[in-house]
């Protein structure tokens, strides 16, 4: 079967957009194909710096041929559903007049592979089309289908280029698109080149080696030898071995002088996409540098240099570095390794100022007026537009800190002193010109001007976590200032309307909602949200109308904007708990329950209960007996609705006195019971407790549907075990809303 | 290379320069001079700014002295100064082999991509300021930024059609580079040695510490705040006396975005003087851009702008 092999070969492609683009690519291309009726065997998409390659393994050489019948209207039906029919099977208007519909009538356009026919007698009698069509050259379908993927290709930023560009509507891409490699065959046979053009640029059998190193021309058949001869021309294909070259050279070269790499997936992925012939190799720099604290260097070496760094055995940081040239120099790399270390001593030059510098401004913070008015800088900073100063958001933060304190338990006063110094780093130089090393520089200048070990790690540990695999701070003022700090941030959002929408969340509110969440959980501090909000959240004063009682207005706007935020937490707890495994009905079940849930600590507790009591074997049971219970309601409201019965029918207590049977009398006392224990529990609260009720339940519900006929013939009856019924939704409800629960 | 040592981009700074504007006389720019203001880029010449703009062809190089008050550090700083020069080519429209006639321009000035790690690393440029963006690359050698690369894809708010190729080289850095100094105030000015060698630090570095301490501290605010009243002023009112209705060329672009060059530069002194706020900062920029905005407008209604 024949294989596709598709390269377009551009300028320079971003490194960070190579890999989604090459799967955007096989996506878009494998989704035409069998659209088209063409399935494949296998596809792989492949990026480098300068192209991007999809090879498409068995694919047929044809489409199939398609039968299909389609059932039309009643030919007694009206004229325009006729004719509507005729027209959305193909057939042109200029030949309505052959199909005139009636009994044992068949027409055909052979030309166009159709044909209808009448099915059927008298009030019956139905038009059929049958379409039949010949599948196309598989050649030609890709010539149909590559122009438009290449021409809407989903790039995050496109442009234009060259004289072309003059007129509208001109191809955009990446970077300029130099040419297109499309051949398409057998693997025994020769390929053929894709017949299609985009712009001008014809579609060849041609790609071109390393820009320095085999710039030539290179002429290809199929997938195999593209690889091959690419190799040959000092292209590694391959983003995933042009990785492990890396890393495998990295690691030598470090061993070899008796270091180790410090790895470092993000950098390993963009330098892999910033070369097709990686060439690692080793410079150095002065060990006088090596007095900068090693994040810093880390940080300059990678950010701006996009080197890797190495440690010594005893793990302290060395003064070398590795970096990954696109080509096989004449020199061996002396040169490079020169220019290099030239470039990095001048940015290290920079930072170990910077530090000297910062150390010495911090040294002087030990006297309070000086530190004092450092700080009185951050209210000539500008926060946000909308939201004031630095100054007032430390402000803020300190206020919301101070009441957290009393959830968290932490010392009030190492929190006010966490929060005055937690974004001193921004002030520094170093942090100025590396902000990555915020919140780290923060604890180390901390801990120079000898403050409490506490309130050193809060400097560097309120931003924490920053992504779902980093840890969440333990020390109670660290989570104090950091909830205050990510709180502070949302309400403030929120108040100006700046909330996150589909994949834009400029301000990482995501990121600090979540990060508040696994605090509350992590740390098991237990806070009712919703009241927190309503407290502190601030409006902008242009939100409340005219001629409205401002104070019960901006109430109003007030409560409803914390339950808007609460629920962006609760969505974000949802995503949380699905991640680490839990079941989302169960998420969703506890958050049904008709209550705020606003101690997320709770909700996860009450999660986590739930799972382990539906495990059991009392909890499957009760969950068919209530789902049973629940559908028979479900029926008979929906009955009792129709009839003009008011809604809720069955809500109101069952009547002792109308209890026949002893398994009803049995379960109307264990629902009683059971009641009130769950509500008991639930106050403390002792999910645990509140769970083992309910399971006393079981029995009683069991014997209650073996031995009872809820639809009794008198209706008074049956009404009251409705009530029953009703009864035990209700007290399930306290817990979960159980319908919601899968199974 | 058999070129004598004041000519060789090398051994002497005007060498580099000199290379350069051979080079891309030699690849048929028009090779002009520095634009007469004080600009913050070689971008805000006429012959890029305004040129960009329009269907008709356009080649050009030049050298820009370049201002940008805020990075003065008094003559101290090796790598950072308030004065410098940009190279500046601008080729519309963007010619198919441009990324080969950029590398073919550092092989002129000495750099084998045989011995160099030569890369294209993703830069998205913008001017805020000139309401201008592009696509790009910040061209690395041996991981060291020499030079912008930019498609520009819209200049003074206006669609470029076809699209211009920009090309800066730093001739400070590239040339540190290329000599192997490490302070830009030693490098080799004009390649002679002893009594006759005169150094980058030789001609600038007297201007260095006086317009730093003019930038950050002399510079009369009052005036120019004036001074970038005045200038907005008078841009719009050219704008106005120059627009001829319908059908007629514009006839006061150039005097008009002269106006706009002067606000720009005034916005930067006040910057420099520390007088902006943030907030206040991104009103001013608005405003210049407005400016700017306004003459491409303009400018597409002129001859050398297609009309």
């Amino acid at each position: 079967m024949p294989d596709l092999l598709l390269e377009l070969f551009s300028e320079e492609i971003p490194a960070r957009m190579q890999r989604q683009a090459a799967e955007d690519l096989k996506k878009l291309v494998t989704g035409a194909l069998v659209d088209r009726g063409l399935v494949y065997e296998g596809a792989r998409a492949f990026a480098t710096p300068r192209r991007l390659a999809l090879t498409i393994a068995g694919l047929p050489s044809r489409q199939p041929d398609t039968r299909e019948e389609k059932k039309g209207p009643r030919i007694s039906a009206p004229e325009a559903a006729r004719l509507g029919f005729l027209k959305s099977i193909g057939v042109p208007e200029s030949e309505f007049h052959r199909f005139d519909l009636y009994e044992g009538h068949s027409i055909s356009l052979p030309e166009r592979g159709l044909s209808v026919e009448v099915r059927g007698t008298g009030k019956d009698a139905t038009a059929f089309a049958l379409i039949e069509r010949e599948g196309v050259e598989t050649l030609a379908v890709l010539a149909e289908i590559l122009p438009g993927i290449i021409r809407s290709f989903p790039w995050p930023k496109s442009m234009r280029w060259g004289a072309a560009s003059a007129q509208p509507g001109s191809l955009r891409w990446v970077r300029p698109l130099r040419a297109i490699l499309a051949t398409f065959g057998a693997e025994t046979e020769d390929t053929e080149i894709v017949p299609f053009e985009v712009d001008g640029l014809k579609a060849g059998n041609i790609t071109y080696g390393h820009r320095f190193m085999k710039p030539e021309a290179i002429e290809v058949r199929r997938f195999a030898d593209y690889v091959t001869r690419l190799e040959a021309a000092k292209v590694v294909l391959d983003a995933d071995r042009r990785k492990e070259i890396i890393r495998a050279d990295a690691r030598n070269l470090a061993f070899a002088v008796g270091l180790e790499l410090v790895e470092d997936e993000g950098l390993l992925e963009e330098v892999a996409g910033l070369v097709e012939w990686p060439v690692v190799l080793m410079g150095g720099f002065e060990e006088a540098f090596l007095d900068v604290p090693a994040e810093v260097i880390r940080a300059t070496i990678r950010a701006n240099q996009k080197c890797f760094v190495l440690r010594k055995a005893d793990g302290s940081l060395a003064n070398r570095f590795l970096l990954t040239a696109n080509i096989e120099a004449k020199d061996g790399g002396k040169v490079i390794i020169a220019g290099n270390e030239r470039v990095i001593r001048a940015r290290l030059s920079d930072a170990k100022f910077f530090w000297e510098n910062d150390k010495r401004v911090w040294e002087g913070y030990k006297e309070k007026d000086k530190l004092d008015a450092a700080l009185a800088r951050f209210q000539k900073v500008t926060f946000h537009e909308k939201l004031g100063s630095q100054w007032d958001r430390i402000e803020r933060i300190r206020a919301l800190a101070k009441e957290l304190c009393k959830v968290t338990g932490a010392d009030e006063k190492l929190v006010d002193r966490a929060v005055t110094l937690c974004k001193a780093d921004l002030l520094t130089e170093i942090v100025g010109e590396f902000p990555e090393v915020q919140g780290f520089m923060g604890r180390l200048y901390a801990g120079l001007i000898g403050e409490h070990p506490s309130v050193a790690a809060a400097c560097e540990e309120h931003y924490k976590p920053v992504g779902p695999n980093d840890r969440v701070p333990t020390d109670k003022v660290s989570v104090t200032v950091a909830l205050a700090d990510k709180l502070y941030t949302l309400m403030r959002f929120w108040a100006i309307d700046e909330k996150p929408t589909g994949s834009k969340d400029p301000y990482a509110l995501r990121r600090a909602a979540l990060g508040s969440i696994r605090q509350l959980v992590e740390n098991r501090v237990r806070i009712s949200l919703l009241s927190f909000f309503c407290r502190h959240v601030r409006l902008p004063a242009m939100l409340a109308p005219p001629n409205a009682d401002p104070a019960e207005e901006a109430r109003k706007a007030r409560s409803a904007l914390a339950f808007d935020l609460l629920s962006f937490f609760h969505d974000r707890l949802k995503v949380m708990l699905r991640d680490s495994g839990a079941r989302h009905d169960l998420v969703d079940a506890v958050l049904g329950n008709g209550e705020t849930n606003d101690d997320l600590l709770l909700v996860v507790r009450r999660v986590e209960a739930l799972g382990k009591f539906l495990d059991t074997e009392d909890g499957k049971n009760l969950l068919a007996g209530y789902k049973r219970a629940a559908n028979l309601l479900r029926d008979e409201e929906k009955k009792a609705k129709t009839t003009n019965e008011t809604e809720g029918a069955f809500e109101a207590a069952a009547d002792p006195a109308l209890l026949t049977e002893a398994s009803e009398k049995a379960l109307h006392a264990a629902l009683a019971k059971a009641g009130e224990a769950v509500l008991v529990a639930l106050e403390k609260p002792d999910f645990e407790a509140a769970m083992r009720a309910m399971a006393s339940l079981r029995a009683p519900v069991d014997a209650f549907f073996d031995a009872v006929m809820v639809n009794a013939e008198d209706p008074a009856i049956r009404r009251n075990r409705l009530a029953l019924l009703a009864t035990l939704r209700r007290v399930t409800r306290q817990v979960a809303d159980f319908s919601k629960i899968a199974g | 290379m058999s070129v004598p040592a004041p000519l060789d981009p090398i051994k002497s700074f005007q060498g580099l320069i000199l290379t350069l504007q051979n080079f891309w006389a030699s690849k048929g720019c028009v090779i002009l001079q520095p634009y007469d203001m004080e600009v913050g880029a070689g971008t805000f010449h006429p012959a890029t700014t305004l040129r960009a703009l329009g269907p008709k062809a356009w080649n050009a190089a030049y050298v820009q002295p370049s201002r940008r008050p805020k990075d003065g550090r008094y003559g101290k700083n090796p790598n950072r100064f308030q004065h410098y020069y940009q190279y500046q080519v601008i080729l519309k429209p963007s010619p198919p082999n441009l990324q080969e006639l950029y590398l073919e321009s550092l092989y002129a000035i000495g750099i084998d991509p045989a011995l160099h790690d030569l890369r294209f690393v993703e830069d998205d440029w913008e001017s805020p300021t000139l309401g201008a963006w592009g696509l790009g690359w910040e061209c690395w050698c041996d991981g060291m930024e020499v030079s912008q690369f930019t498609y520009f894809q819209q200049v003074a708010g206006q669609e470029c059609a076809p699209v211009a190729g920009e090309l800066t080289y730093g001739l400070e850095r590239l040339a540190m580079y290329l000599q192997g100094v490490d302070n830009g105030f030693e490098l080799n000015f004009n390649g002679l040695e002893g009594d006759a060698k005169v150094t980058y630090g030789d001609v600038f570095r007297q201007a260095e510490e006086e317009y730093s301490r003019h930038n950050f501290d002399y510079a009369d605010t009052e005036k120019l705040f004036r001074n970038f009243a005045e200038a907005e002023k008078e841009c719009l009112a050219l704008l106005k006396a120059g627009e001829r209705g319908e059908g007629q060329h514009h006839g006061q672009v150039l005097p008009a975005y002269d106006q706009c060059i002067k606000a720009s530069h005034a916005f930067n002194l006040l910057d420099a003087r520390g007088v902006i706020s943030v907030t206040e900062r991104q009103s001013y920029i608005l405003r210049v851009r407005e400016l700017a905005k306004e003459c491409g407008k303009a400018w597409v209604k002129t001859e050398a702008g297609g009309a």
